[in-house]
Parts: structure tokens; C-alpha cells; sequence
């Protein structure tokens, strides 16, 4: 396959997901926004939420407080924001068109569908009480995407390009939420006040109902970092992530003969510590140190996949 | 001089169906007008879904448009075809013979046939082709021959496209369309099929390979990107023929070999069918801040590594002002009589045709010798005074940058319109295949209709339109009954013989 092809196809899958993630997390912050107050420090919760999407910086640069509708327009309509959700389907459509014959026709339809459907969004529609149900449309075309992919792409290598930027995009995600609330997950930590923290950690993932499933007990903090870290049934959790990372960098390197290089060592090498580490291990290293190796290691695992696949 | 005296593809001159058309004419009287215009919109919702486009700039709007289509098919009898598919033949081996020649020996300027300065100091002859023959020793690959009709037997080359002609996704996406929207009508005429186009597109390809090239050749095609007007054609013929849609930054050359990059590393390539213009191939060897091109394409080319279809330089063979010695070419090369004739054409450079010319601005064309896609174009009949005074200046200003040609009555075919089914101006491009072991050509092209009435304008950029063109496979005769029409598709359908569109 054509780098730029490869290249495409992981980029329209990374930006795709992560409206997704932008969506989730957004929804969770104005849930916590409610609270915010009580709970001290006042605008925490948006802070968090621009440090978890990674462009505080460019935020702080152009917008003089973290409130809410400031910050819904850094992450919604801003388009000096690349990580935004409507620079995001931008960039995901603009990657589509590039590539359109590599993609399904049902995949090409929910990412030029939801980008028309974006272009002549009303301003209103993602103001107020509007915004909820915007961000809910939000995720159901990114639910719709995936699963386009999912039942109608051939299990070859377009399909494996696809898949790892979502896993990619999501293993990043995961590692990032879970790494702004660090603080209050301690696992001596009481309820009170951190029980909203926990509940916001958990539902940022979808993994609320989960948790229960999982351990049918009441939240804490322990379990809730082995959830989203160690647990390979939860889906966005980091090993679910990685698993899958490791098995498509094997699919790709398998059909061209076994050719592969360091981005295939690197992806095992963190998939292997999610594998067999403990969590008692995790907490003695310090779950943010931890979760900023994560955070930098797949950073570093993006760029090595691009360096063999894409820039070679 | 246009509009009434035009020849009607159907009525004729006279008013009496002519034989190719006796079933589409039943057909035109059986069918209710409601239903053609529903017919329209089906074909209107078939062709956005498939997101054949047309960019059409300068002119504010959407620039992603379709290109109107038009459901009554234009109709060709077999023995019309034959005639003109030699006479395209025949053009287009004088004309990659003219270009073997002017880059070669230029026998033909030695002989005085064709002012030299016209090829040699034409902007867009190639110095870099000079003494270099490309492999099988053809130039123009790919060619696209625009042919307006004036009467039953009338037919003339308008105009040469030998650098990089489009439309022919056009052609084959039309045809697509009248078998969904009309299996019926399809079925009842024996249509010569034309969905073989891109495997044999892409055996001239093949066949273009440098002799370097052992085994089968990696073909690709190499587009200017998705904001080019031509993308959504590039990607079909692409996909069409399986062979990956490159740009520019996908292609590399190391020690003169060129190489794609793909996941699995450095992959050779040995032909590429370029639609990007000559200028913007290669930054080392033409425009320097392309971003389009490949750096070193050409000495790769050159030293034999890799073919380009079509070669650099075509366009001093379909240059305007070239043009009127088209018929000059197939007197020298082949030692024959053209087949299908020119248009009289005006040189606005030479002194006393262009005295000719703006004395007699409001009869004739006048056209930019450089330009295409029917801009900056004055059509006399129709032109305000104010414009042809404009142009006088324009053509007094820069003499060499004009020609002129008579106003052609084109004919015309029937055409659903706003007010029912009328007569609009046609013309034909059909499109020409050319390698070192012959001539290909479809039978059938591109037929583009202008749609305003009494408009000679067919150009899609200028709100032109587009039609399916059928050549039947046999000629009907003037009065086949419906009957033994169906018997003949049934026949069709058992047998499995050439017909079915």
C-alpha cells in the first residue's frame, strides 16, 4: 500500500476517535461543572479537561479564563484548536477524500455525512442545554464510523492502518484522563468529595457501568486504575488498547513477510508491562509517573510506526 | 449562420428520422415527458452519490458541481463510426509522427512544410525531449480528438488534445447510467460496448514500459492532488485498471530508478501515466517551486528507467496555431489524404489573415491560441459589439495569441430541456489509444451538448453538458419494427453476443 495511503487511513481513524474522546470528556466536565464550586477550586474541572486534551497552552494563549464557554469553543469550534471536534471531522473528511477509494462506501458516507451535517451547524446547537444532545450526536457518528469499518472493510492491511490509529488514538486517551485526576485516586483515598472524581474518571471512559459489572462494589480508587489500566475486558482500557495495537502491527509485519522494526519492539515492550506488571507496582512507581511513561511511550510509538511505515 | 441551418442528428435537414435514430424517435413520442424529467432526477441523485464532480472556479458557488447529463442518447451508425475511427487513426499517427520528428531530425521543418519558427519557438515545444525517443517511440498515449459534425456526412476535427485529455470517465459513468435508468432502450439497439476502456488504457500503458523493465510493469497514475478538477477521474481510471493514484511526494527518485513509497518499503515504478502538466513534472528540469512534480523524473526518464504517458512536450503538436497544419503532417508522414478535415482556421499573426479576421469579427471564432476549456472566447454572432471591440484590440495588442475560424453550424441532437424535448449543439471527443503496436479506439466518446439554446459552447467549465454516445453494431434500418427489435435482444440475451451496451 501507498505510505500516503497508510498514512491517511491512521490519521482519518486517530482524528475520528478523537472527537469521540472530546465529546466524552466535554459531557463529563459540564456534569462536574454543577458541582465544581463545592467541590474547591473554582474552574478546575475545565482545567483539567484542557490539560487532559493536551492544548492548555494554545487555550491559555488565546482565551483569558478557563469558563465554560470559553472553553467549549476552544474544544468544539475553534479552529486554531487541531484537536477540536469540528477540526477534527475536518481533518478526518479531508483525509477521507484523499484516500476515498482505499475506504467503504458506509465509511465514507458517516465521515462526509457528519462533516455536512457539521458545516451547516447552527451556533446555537452546541450552546446551553443544546449541548448535551450535540455532543450525544457527536459520538454517535463516531460510533457509526467505527462500526462501518468494523463490518464492512476487508481484514487487510487498509483495515489494520485503520484500527491502530482508533486503538492508538484511544490508548493515549485513556492514559490522559486518568492521568489529570492522578491526585485523587490514591489508594488510601476516602469517598466524599473524591467519589465525584472517581464517578467522573470512570463515566470519561464509559466504564461506570462496567466498574459495577466487573467488581459489584462500591468505587475505589485501587480498582478503578486497575480497570482502566489492567483489565483486558474493558475495551478502552490501556491493555485492551495495546493488545490490539500489538496484533495489528503483527498482522501488517506477517503479510509483507515479517518485515518489521522498532515500532513492533516498542509495542510489545509496553503491552508486556501492562501484561505482567501489578498494580501494587503501578502505585509504588506513582500512577502519574506511570501514566506519563504511558503518555510518551505511545507518543514515541506513533512517531516510530510513521518513521517505518509512512516516512521509510 | 448558427441555431436554424443546423444539421439535426435526428431530423436531419429534411425532417425524416434518419435511420439511426427511427427507435430513440418512437421511443421520444412513447414516453411521457413526466417521466423523462423523473428520469432526470434519478440520474441527477445516481451521479452525486457516486460524487462525479466537476470543479468549475472563478465563478463563486459551490465549485464542486455536476455536470449536467442528458438522457436521449446520441447515435452513430456503425458506418459513420468506421469512417471516423480512420480518420482518427490516421491523426493520431501523423501527429506522435510529427512529434517523433520534431524532437528528432525535423525533417518535416527541412522540408519547409511547417514554419519552424512556429514548432521550435513555441512555448510549449521541450528542449528537454530533444534527441531522447521515448520508449516504442510514442509521444501522445492518450488522446483526446474533438470532432464537430455539420452535416450527414461532415465532420471535422475541431481541435487535438495530445497533452493530458479528460472526460473519458464521462463517457464510461454515462454509459453506466443509461443501463440503469434505460435497460429497456439499451436492450433494443445493439450498442457497441465501450466498459473495456480502462484495461485497454492500461495495456497501452504497459505497453509503453522502457525496455529496462523485465517482467510486468508497475504502472501508476500520478495526479496533482483532490483539489484538481480532474480528481474524481483520476481515482476511477485508477481503480479501474488496479493501479495505485500517486502524488507528486509518493514518488522518489534514487540513481535515476523511481520508487513509490509504500508500507513495505521503496517499490519500483516503471509507467506513469501522468496528469499533471509538463511544467510541474520536475522541479529539476522544468518549474523549480513546483511542489507537484518528482526532482530528477526527468534524468530518470531519460536515462530509460521509467516511461511517462504522455511524454513531455506533446503540446507543440496540439497548440492552435500548429493546428492548421495538422493536414500537412498526414500528407508527409503517412503519404496520405486526411480523412477527416480541418477547420478552416486564421493565423492572427500573419498580416493578411488577420486584416481578414477583424474585418470580419462578427462571423467568426476567436480563440486563444494557448487556451482551453472555452475561455476567453468570442463567439462574433453572438457577441456584443462592445466584445468584439474588446477583442479587436486584444487580437491588435497580441496578433500571435489569436485565431479564428468561421462560425460552424454544429449539429444538433435532441435534448431534454425546460420547455420539452428541443434540439441543442453537440460536439464529439472521442478518445484515442495510441502504442508502438497500434491504434486503439473505442467505439464512441465523449458527447458534450450545450445547453442553453442556440449556444455553441459546449465546454463543461462554461455550463455545457454531457450525453451518452452509442455506435450501433449494426445499422438499423430506417424502419425496424419494434417487434423484430425484441426479437433480435432476445436473441442477444441467449446467445450472449457482442451487443448489451
Amino acid at each position: 500500500m501507498l505510505s500516503r495511503t497508510a498514512e491517511s487511513l491512521f490519521w482519518l481513524a486517530r482524528y475520528t476517535e478523537r472527537a469521540g474522546n472530546v465529546a466524552r470528556g466535554l459531557g463529563v466536565a459540564i456534569r462536574m461543572a454543577g458541582v465544581a464550586t463545592r467541590l474547591g477550586g473554582e474552574d478546575a474541572e475545565w482545567r483539567s479537561l484542557l490539560t487532559a486534551t493536551g492544548g492548555d497552552a494554545g487555550f491559555y494563549r488565546k482565551y483569558p479564563a478557563p469558563t465554560q464557554d470559553a472553553v467549549v469553543q476552544w474544544l468544539v469550534h475553534d479552529p486554531d484548536h487541531p484537536s477540536g471536534i469540528l477540526p477534527c471531522f475536518e481533518a478526518a473528511r479531508r483525509n477521507a477524500r484523499a484516500v476515498r477509494t482505499a475506504l467503504t462506501v458506509d465509511m465514507w458516507e458517516a465521515l462526509n455525512d457528519g462533516w455536512n451535517h457539521l458545516r451547516a451547524l447552527p451556533p446555537e446547537a452546541t450552546e446551553g442545554e443544546r449541548l448535551p444532545d450535540f455532543l450525544g450526536w457527536v459520538r454517535e457518528r463516531v460510533m457509526l464510523f467505527n462500526g462501518a469499518a468494523q463490518d464492512t472493510m476487508l481484514r487487510e492491511e487498509a483495515w489494520r492502518f485503520v484500527h491502530l490509529g482508533t486503538m492508538l488514538e484511544r490508548a493515549d486517551n485513556t492514559a490522559r484522563l486518568l492521568d489529570v485526576r492522578h491526585h485523587l485516586l490514591m489508594p488510601d483515598g476516602e469517598g466524599g468529595v473524591d467519589y465525584v472524581h472517581w464517578q467522573a474518571a470512570l463515566r470519561s471512559v464509559s466504564a461506570l457501568r462496567a466498574y459495577h459489572w466487573v467488581y459489584h462494589d462500591r468505587l475505589d480508587p485501587r480498582r478503578i486504575v486497575e480497570l482502566l489500566t489492567l483489565r483486558p475486558e474493558l475495551p478502552r482500557s490501556l491493555i485492551a488498547c495495546y493488545a490490539a495495537v500489538v496484533e495489528l502491527l503483527d498482522g501488517i509485519a506477517l503479510a509483507q513477510g515479517g518485515r518489521r522494526g522498532e515500532c513492533h519492539r516498542l509495542a510489545g515492550e509496553i503491552h508486556a508491562r501492562l501484561r505482567f506488571g501489578r498494580l501494587d507496582a503501578i502505585f509504588e512507581q506513582g500512577l502519574h509517573d506511570f501514566l506519563t511513561d504511558i503518555i510518551t511511550r505511545t507518543a514515541e510509538l506513533g512517531s516510530e510506526i510513521e518513521r517505518f511505515y509512512i516516512r521509510a | 449562420m448558427a441555431g436554424s441551418a443546423a444539421f439535426d442528428e435526428m431530423n436531419g435537414l429534411d425532417g425524416d428520422v434518419r435511420g439511426p435514430y427511427a427507435e430513440i424517435a418512437r421511443w421520444l413520442r412513447a414516453t411521457p415527458r413526466e417521466q423523462l424529467y423523473r428520469k432526470r432526477e434519478e440520474a441527477e441523485l445516481l451521479f452525486r452519490r457516486i460524487g462525479i464532480t466537476f470543479a468549475v472556479y472563478g465563478e463563486g458557488g459551490d465549485p464542486e458541481r455536476l455536470i449536467p447529463f442528458d438522457l436521449i442518447p446520441r447515435i452513430l451508425a456503425r458506418s459513420e463510426w468506421e469512417v471516423l475511427s480512420r480518420g482518427l487513426s490516421q491523426r493520431v499517427r501523423a501527429l506522435n509522427a510529427f512529434l517523433a520528428d520534431v524532437y528528432g531530425t525535423r525533417e518535416i521543418l527541412r522540408a519547409g512544410r511547417i514554419p519552424a519558427m512556429l514548432v521550435t519557438g513555441n512555448e510549449l515545444y521541450r528542449e528537454q525531449m530533444n534527441g531522447f525517443t521515448p520508449p516504442g517511440g510514442i509521444y501522445t498515449h492518450v488522446c483526446g480528438i474533438d470532432l464537430v459534425r455539420t452535416g450527414p456526412e461532415q465532420f471535422h476535427v475541431l481541435e487535438d488534445n495530445c497533452r493530458t485529455p479528460s472526460g473519458v470517465s464521462y463517457m464510461l459513468e454515462n454509459r453506466e447510467a443509461m443501463l440503469r435508468l434505460f435497460p429497456r432502450l439499451c436492450a433494443r439497439h445493439r450498442v457497441a460496448p465501450i466498459s473495456r476502456y480502462p484495461e485497454e488504457l492500461l495495456t497501452t500503458l504497459k505497453s509503453a514500459a522502457p525496455s529496462a523493465c523485465k517482467g510486468v510493469p508497475t504502472v501508476v497514475l500520478l495526479t496533482p492532488g483532490p483539489f484538481n478538477s480532474a480528481y474524481y477521474e483520476h481515482c476511477f481510471l485508477a481503480d479501474e485498471m488496479g493501479v495505485e493514484v500517486v502524488e507528486g511526494a509518493d514518488l522518489f527518485v534514487q540513481d535515476r530508478v523511481v520508487f513509490m513509497r509504500t508500507t513495505a518499503g521503496p517499490k519500483r515504478v516503471d509507467v506513469i501515466y501522468r496528469r499533471i502538466d509538463d511544467e510541474y513534472l520536475d522541479p529539476d528540469c522544468f518549474l523549480p517551486e513546483s511542489m507537484l512534480g518528482v526532482p530528477g523524473l526527468m534524468a530518470a526518464y531519460r536515462a530509460g528507467n521509467v516511461a511517462l504517458a504522455n511524454a513531455p512536450g506533446c503540446g507543440v503538436a496540439d497548440d492552435k496555431a500548429i493546428y492548421p497544419y495538422v493536414p500537412e503532417m498526414i500528407r508527409f508522414y503517412l503519404a496520405e489524404e486526411p480523412l477527416i478535415p480541418n477547420v478552416d482556421t486564421y493565423l492572427c499573426e500573419r498580416e493578411e489573415e488577420r486584416k481578414y479576421v477583424l474585418a470580419h469579427l462578427d462571423s467568426l471564432v476567436v480563440k486563444l491560441a494557448k487556451g482551453s476549456g472555452g475561455y476567453g472566447m468570442l463567439v462574433g454572432p453572438h457577441a456584443t459589439r462592445d466584445m468584439r471591440e474588446e477583442f479587436r484590440a486584444r487580437i491588435l495588442a497580441r496578433p500571435a495569441d489569436y485565431i479564428a475560424q468561421p462560425t460552424l453550424a454544429l449539429s444538433t441532437c435532441p435534448t431534454v430541456a425546460e420547455q420539452g424535448i428541443a434540439p441543442r449543439h453537440v460536439d464529439l471527443r472521442p478518445f484515442v489509444l495510441a502504442s508502438a503496436d497500434g491504434i486503439r479506439i473505442l467505439p464512441g466518446g465523449l458527447t458534450r451538448v450545450a445547453l442553453r439554446e442556440g449556444s455553441l459552447v459546449v465546454n463543461s467549465s462554461q455550463g455545457g453538458g454531457t450525453k451518452d454516445t452509442w455506435v450501433l453494431e449494426d445499422d438499423l434500418v430506417a424502419a425496424v419494427s419494434a417487434e423484430s427489435a425484441r426479437s433480435q435482444s432476445q436473441f442477444q440475451s441467449q446467445g450472449g453476443g457482442p451487443g448489451g451496451c
